[in-house]
């Protein structure tokens, strides 16, 4: 884009224009210095992105290491995979309602009805395995759908919705375990979901492919940006990118491998990692989600169907609760009175902030949830290994999601104050 | 009394049919007149000032000619055809395209997406074809003449408010469009960005389009308007070319234009000064 130039028209406020001037946006950056140089500014004036949850996983695996060592075993490492893939599920749903700036306080208890649901369709009913599982996502669907309805077009706010939705699921958990007490889940394939873990050879296989699709992926966007005339990323940092896509995978199989190897949910939570950061950044609608999220009137006025794009977020929001309560019965085999308990919804909401998103609306991505939810078990898990008492384990977990707001918030005023909020 | 001349648009323009044409419309809401009996001409190649006192009827003119609260009564012509807006979508599909005060930008979106937001162009496989969108809007940016911008993929909240604005009158000339309408566009600019916005309006007419543009500011009329347009209490009530008038004739027909009919009286006939 040399042909534009970059002049600079005098500013009102100098600040911004020399933050404007030093930064070279992300598609003029061509050589490996610019990228980080042009990073380093974002972080200093105040675009993290992910640097606060990266730095926040270390700092958590040194301390809890230190304190005690069984932290960072293997075995410990695959158990927190397992722990972790139920919010992470029920994150990645949030972060939808989060960008167009709602709240959805009922996905816990729908992850209880909807686990409830799937042991008495595979207990009682005998339903196979596919039949209980879609018509507990479809019960997800619709509640979701429902609560998105009263918010779209009745304009309910959706905290009081919600909230409605948190109270009225919990009754439905205790009045469908009924006088049961504890339901057992013994359908194999279902327990298979968190029990079971992939061989080593598939999980290499798995990260191989990805790292190959990953590279493939990015040399496509550079050629048709080359045919585009547009400024390419360069093949270096695509290279760097793929090298170090391929370094984590494989470091993360090879110490999942010195235990039971890399669980099933795994996988499962990779696909959903890939399709739903897909939908939100490479489709229109994913375009729209951030547009009603930004500003509802600029969406209204060009065009998009505001309703439609609420009502379809907390939809998925809503099955994806049922997903994360699917697995969680998968994990604890068994569902009793208090599924969905356990501020599973606050727990998913701190997730998807430390992550990055903005309660505001505008700004969320997938993969941050899932940091995000990895960050939230790590602390739990790590506190559990230390043998601390549930009070302490609360406080400490309001500690991490005040922190990560704060940091949030300090960078968010840098943000402002060069322009890039 | 001052009264405001309304000269014969055949003498402004050439013999080709107006771009948009405005025959006695009228807009009422409830009780109140806002609308009575308007005309209003447009050529292509051409920028028209719509002034006018705060409450004079600017907005609820440009509302009707955009679709949103369609006209009462009175007659709508494009290129020479009878058309009726009775909704965005009509004005839309005409080619009009209206950038409204508060621009209607998402902030935490670039330009580029801002500027396809709700006709997002996909490739074949149903995802955003994010390269031909980048290219098309540096495109419209180059042809322009935007050369403030840097790059079409800088968030807006990043943006000065003479570049958002230049964002969002981009976003409207790139869709095929024949008649631009701006709702004061230097209102909350400072000079510089004023400026930037004022070569952009000028360049627009000089592409072919017709331009509309509302402004209380009349340091601007005369820097970019061919005619000027006067609006006092729902009634036109005075034409000027931009180059035959002064400052001084159109604040007295703001403020005190002749009016055909005097709102909340009946009047006997007053000589229409033709």
């Amino acid at each position: 884009m040399t042909e534009t130039g970059r002049q600079s028209a005098p500013e009102e406020d100098p600040t911004a224009a020399v933050a404007q001037q030093e930064q070279l946006p992300p598609d003029e950056r061509t050589t490996i210095a610019e990228y980080a140089r042009g990073w380093w500014q974002g972080v200093r004036a105040g675009d993290l992105g992910s640097l606060p949850i990266v730095v926040g996983l270390l700092l958590i695996t040194v301390i809890f290491t230190y304190l005690n060592e069984r932290f960072l075993s293997s075995i410990n490492f695959v158990n927190l995979i397992t722990q972790t893939s139920p919010l992470a599920i029920i994150a990645i749903g949030i972060v939808f309602v989060l960008v167009i700036a709602e709240v959805d306080l009922s996905v816990g208890y729908l992850s209880g009805v909807s686990a409830v649901l799937l042991a008495r369709f595979l207990g009682e009913e005998q339903w196979p395995w596919f039949a209980a599982v879609l018509a507990v996502l479809a019960v997800g669907a619709f509640v979701g759908f429902v609560q998105g309805w009263l918010v779209a077009k009745i304009g309910l706010p959706s905290l009081i919705v919600t909230l409605g939705g948190l109270v009225g699921l919990n009754g439905l958990v205790l009045i469908f375990i009924g006088g049961r007490g504890t339901i057992v889940v013994q359908n194999d394939v279902i327990i298979d979901i968190s029990n079971r873990y992939l061989p080593n050879v598939l999980s290499y296989v798995v990260v191989v492919v990805c790292a190959v699709l990953f590279a493939a992926y990015q040399l496509l966007r550079r050629q048709r940006r080359l045919k585009a005339r547009l400024t390419p990323t360069p093949t270096v940092i695509i290279a760097i990118r793929v090298a170090a896509l391929l370094a984590i995978g494989l470091a993360a199989v090879t110490f999942a491998a010195r235990s039971r190897g890399i669980p099933v949910v795994g996988l499962l939570l990779l696909i959903l990692l890939v399709v739903f950061t897909m939908v939100l950044q490479r489709t229109s609608f994913g375009r729209h989600v951030y547009a009603v999220g930004g500003n509802p009137e600029a969406a209204r006025r060009a065009g998009i169907n505001v309703d439609r794009v609420r009502i379809a977020c907390f939809m998925i929001s809503g099955t994806m609760a049922s997903l994360g309560g699917i697995v969680l019965a998968s994990r604890l085999r068994s569902v009793d009175t208090g599924a969905g308990g356990g501020q599973i919804e606050l727990n998913a909401i701190a997730a998807a902030v430390i992550g990055g998103t903005s309660l505001f609306g505008g700004r969320g991505r997938i993969s941050a949830a899932l940091l995000g939810a990895l960050v939230i078990m790590g602390v739990d898990n790590g506190m559990g290994l230390l043998g601390l008492s549930s009070g302490a384990k609360f406080v400490v977990t309001a500690v991490v999601l005040l922190a990560a707001v704060l940091v949030d918030s300090v960078a968010r005023r840098g943000r402002t104050r060069s322009g890039m909020a | 009394m001052v009264s405001g001349e309304r000269l014969s648009t055949a003498v402004t323009e050439g013999t080709e049919a107006p771009l948009l044409e405005l025959r006695g419309v009228s807009k009422r809401f409830g009780a109140v007149q806002a609308l009575a009996g308007v005309d209003l001409t447009l050529h292509r190649n051409e920028v028209v000032a719509l002034v006018g006192d705060n409450g004079a009827g600017k907005s609820t003119l440009i509302k009707g000619v955009a679709g949103i609260h369609p006209f009462d009564e009175g007659e709508i012509w494009f290129e020479g055809e009878r058309v009726q807006i009775n909704g965005p979508a009509d004005s839309a599909a005409l080619g009009i395209e209206v950038v409204y005060q508060d621009l209607a930008l998402a902030d935490n979106l670039d330009a580029v997406q801002n500027m396809y937001l709700g006709r997002e162009v996909k490739s074949s496989l149903g995802f955003l074809d994010e390269e031909r969108m980048e290219r098309a809007a540096g495109d419209t940016m180059r042809d322009l003449a935007v050369t403030t911008l840097g790059s079409v993929r800088q968030r807006v909240a990043a943006l000065s408010g003479g570049q958002r604005q230049s964002v969002a009158v981009a976003k409207a000339v790139m869709w095929n469009s024949k008649v631009v309408i701006l709702d004061e566009p230097t209102a909350a600019l400072g000079v510089a960005q004023t400026r930037q916005v004022l070569d952009l309006v000028k360049r627009l007419g000089d592409q072919g389009l017709g331009v509309i543009v509302i402004t209380h500011n009349l340091h601007d009329v005369f820097e970019v308007a061919d005619r000027v347009a006067v609006l006092r209490l729902g009634q036109m009530v005075a034409t000027f070319p931009a180059d035959g008038t002064t400052q001084q004739e159109i604040v007295e027909a703001i403020t005190a234009g002749e009016l055909k009919e005097i709102p909340g009286m009946t009047t006997d006939k007053r000589a229409e000064t033709a």
